[in-house]
């Protein structure tokens, strides 16, 4: 691949836009998951009793059980909503860029 | 007692994150052989049968190194993910986490959260790019804009590093668990996996390793599930009644819905979930599977695929353990003289196993045990492929033939590689019988994660990063990873019979981590060389490349 088509890529201003724009997203998307993951083990780590009470009245079912189940599957649609986007509005901006730079 | 049971537990981890289904270190070498099982031997048979069907059909698709490597890039996105799936579902996480929350209740679960949270970052920040950037190897990334020979050479030796100890856990934990489950001897089941592995990887390369790796994923998934609601029936699938019915038999009583001792050392657990995180992104045979997919897309949609059935089948695997506390628990013939709260027959980690026995009887434990047989080989045979491509094709054809080598030069050695591998493996595996393990899964998490990891981040987002750097850094990497596996407690006490660790804790990864960016950045910023210049100025075009995949190598049609 010869380097003029990357620096005419690098000219796109599409391009600037597309890096700008998934990096902030991926940047986003990562420390949402890491912040939440790190919170829920400093809390069971420094102060265990905070996931204690139970969720029904009377109930052995504790609210830390549905708090780690959501961080499974929060952090899953967070991959989901990445790849949506990255699939569709990322890829058009990519292919538009290539297409553009051949 | 209570740092002796935690310290336990986290080898126990450690363990099970290798994917290897051994309680602790005192239970390697000492489990009891059991009486033959007919039905489960049966089933394995009837998965070796299909799976060989399956390795002659890729071998005629096998042609190039491409299709030997990463089968040609022709594999789909969803396909792909129930692949990585299966390389993370071992039967290690199946027996491991379930026995984790048998015993320990709620702790259980905080650990399959931290098995679980490092895919969605890994795909945020590595996946695409990964793809982009490499062809067939983590070193073809490594050295893209750094110098070939020196930091393919390094790359290669990390990744057969990692391929090697991680070989030996996983031989010596097949063997115990064959043992176990099929009342095979301990050298015929080294021997039976060694053989099958080389067989796949040799003749039916990616294309068959892959599907090896998707039918066992489904039929861990499904047999999982059959299980689960064989269970749930139990308690009149309700969560609640299965939570309070566990309350009730387990001794520790309501604790164990809660969070108890087992995070009481932060360091320890901070460290545990660095190794995991960084470490499971730079294994040889996961970073590889990104290179099967034809393009970014895929790669993308893989992890996705594959973060949703490991989710699922983790929060399985917990529901498991809690409905073990109950039904197994419970049950004198499932302990040793039939004395409830005594040991369990066959150690710790059988709690699924007795539960597979209790909800469905025979029939349904042969089948699991076959699954979890299929799940070891299957794991083996993407080490091993990952193994044959760095000997191939990054020392071979890079660095001694100097991307001279033919293509059928090039597979002739990879496949001796891969026979290679087996033999070794087999043997190491043999030697390895009554020595504890548990040191080698701390040393192949810490040089994954402390080694091949940054060197691989900070190739692929770091303009600075130079030849001299990533060498000086990577090697520090390694080196410290490695002295703090032998200084801590699993080597120095357990192995070299020292009376104290020099090392306090068992993950090496928060310490060695830190080194190993210093040190890159240290030797990158006070590098003027000429070679420097090329490094830096070769980041432009690279990570255009990285950004829109224009220029990476395209795939080919299945």
């Amino acid at each position: 691949m010869s380097n003029e088509i990357y620096r005419r890529v690098e000219a796109d201003p599409a391009y600037q836009q597309l890096v700008q724009r998934r990096g902030r997203l991926a940047l986003l998307l990562s420390v949402t998951t890491l912040v939440a993951y790190y919170a829920f083990m400093a809390v069971v780590a420094f102060a265990p009793t905070a996931l204690s009470p139970t969720i029904f009245e009377g109930g052995t079912l504790t609210i830390g059980a549905p708090i780690g189940a959501a961080l499974i599957l929060g952090s899953w649609l967070l991959t989901g909503w990445y790849v949506r986007k990255a699939n569709t509005e990322f890829d058009q901006l990519t292919h538009a860029i290539a297409e553009r730079a051949k | 007692m209570k740092p002796l049971m935690k310290t336990g537990a986290l080898s126990a981890l450690l363990l099970l994150c290798a994917g290897v289904a051994l309680a602790g270190p005192g239970d390697v070498g000492q489990v009891a052989k059991q009486p033959i099982n007919m039905t489960a031997i049966a089933m394995f048979l009837v998965f070796v049968l299909f799976t060989l069907g399956i390795t002659y059909w890729a071998a005629k698709r096998t042609s190039s190194t491409s299709d030997f490597y990463t089968a040609g890039g022709g594999i789909t996105g969803f396909q792909n993910g129930l692949a990585i799936a299966g390389d993370y579902m071992s039967a290690a996480t199946l027996l491991g986490l379930s026995s984790m929350v048998f015993l320990r209740g709620f702790d259980g679960f905080v650990y399959t959260i931290s098995f679980f949270i490092g895919w969605p970052v890994i795909l945020f920040l590595l996946a695409e790019r990964m793809r982009n950037l490499g062809r067939f190897t983590f070193a073809d990334i490594a050295s893209y804009r750094l110098h070939q020979g020196s930091i393919r050479t390094f790359a290669a030796f990390g990744s057969l590093t990692v391929v090697c100890f991680y070989l030996i856990v996983q031989m010596v934990g097949a063997g115990q668990l064959i043992k176990l489950l099929f009342g095979l001897d301990y050298p015929i089941a080294v021997v039976v996996v060694g053989v099958l592995m080389v067989v796949y990887v040799t003749f039916g390369g990616m294309i068959a390793t892959t599907w090896v790796q998707i039918i066992k994923a489904v039929l861990l998934l499904s047999g999982g599930l059959l299980m689960l609601g064989l269970a749930m029936s139990h308690f009149g699938f309700s969560i609640e009644t299965l939570a309070s019915s566990a309350v009730d038999a387990h001794k520790d009583g309501a604790a164990i819905m809660h969070p108890g001792s087992l995070l009481a050392d932060p360091v320890t657990a901070v460290s545990l979930s660095l190794g995991l995180v960084f470490g499971t992104a730079a294994l040889p045979h996961i970073m590889m599977r990104f290179f099967t997919v034809p393009n970014a897309k895929e790669a993308r949609k893989s992890v996705f695929v594959a973060s949703g059935f490991i989710g699922l089948f983790f929060i399985v695997v917990c529901l498991l353990g809690l409905a073990a506390i109950v039904i197994v628990g419970k049950d004198p013939q499932f302990f040793e003289n039939g004395d409830i709260g005594g040991k369990l027959l066959g150690g710790n980690n059988m709690p699924v196993m007795h539960l597979a026995k209790a909800v469905g009887g025979d029939l349904f434990l042969g089948f699991l045990s076959a699954v979890a047989f299929a799940t070891i080989l299957a794991v083996v045979s993407g080490l091993a492929l990952a193994g044959a491509s760095s000997i191939a094709h990054d020392i071979y054809a890079r660095v001694i033939k100097k991307g001279q080598a033919s293509e059928a030069e090039e597979m002739r050695v990879s496949k001796i590689a891969s026979i290679g591998l087996g033999v070794v493996a087999v043997i190491l595996g043999i030697m390895f019988e009554k020595q504890n393990v548990a040191f080698l899964v701390g040393l192949t998490f810490g040089i994954a994660a402390s080694a091949n990891f940054p060197v691989l981040v900070l190739s692929i987002y770091w303009k600075g990063l130079t030849t001299r750097g990533a060498l000086i850094g990577g090697i520090v990497g390694l080196v410290s990873a490695v002295t703090f596996v032998v200084l801590s407690k699993a080597v120095w006490v357990v192995v070299l019979g020292f009376e104290h660790a020099v090392f306090p804790y068992e993950q090496p990864a928060l310490f060695s981590m830190p080194l190993a960016f210093f040190f890159t950045w240290l030797f990158s910023v006070t590098d003027k060389s000429a070679r420097a210049a090329v490094d830096v100025s070769g980041f432009r075009d690279q990570n255009v490349r990285a950004q829109t995949g224009i220029g990476a190598a395209a795939a080919s049609a299945h």
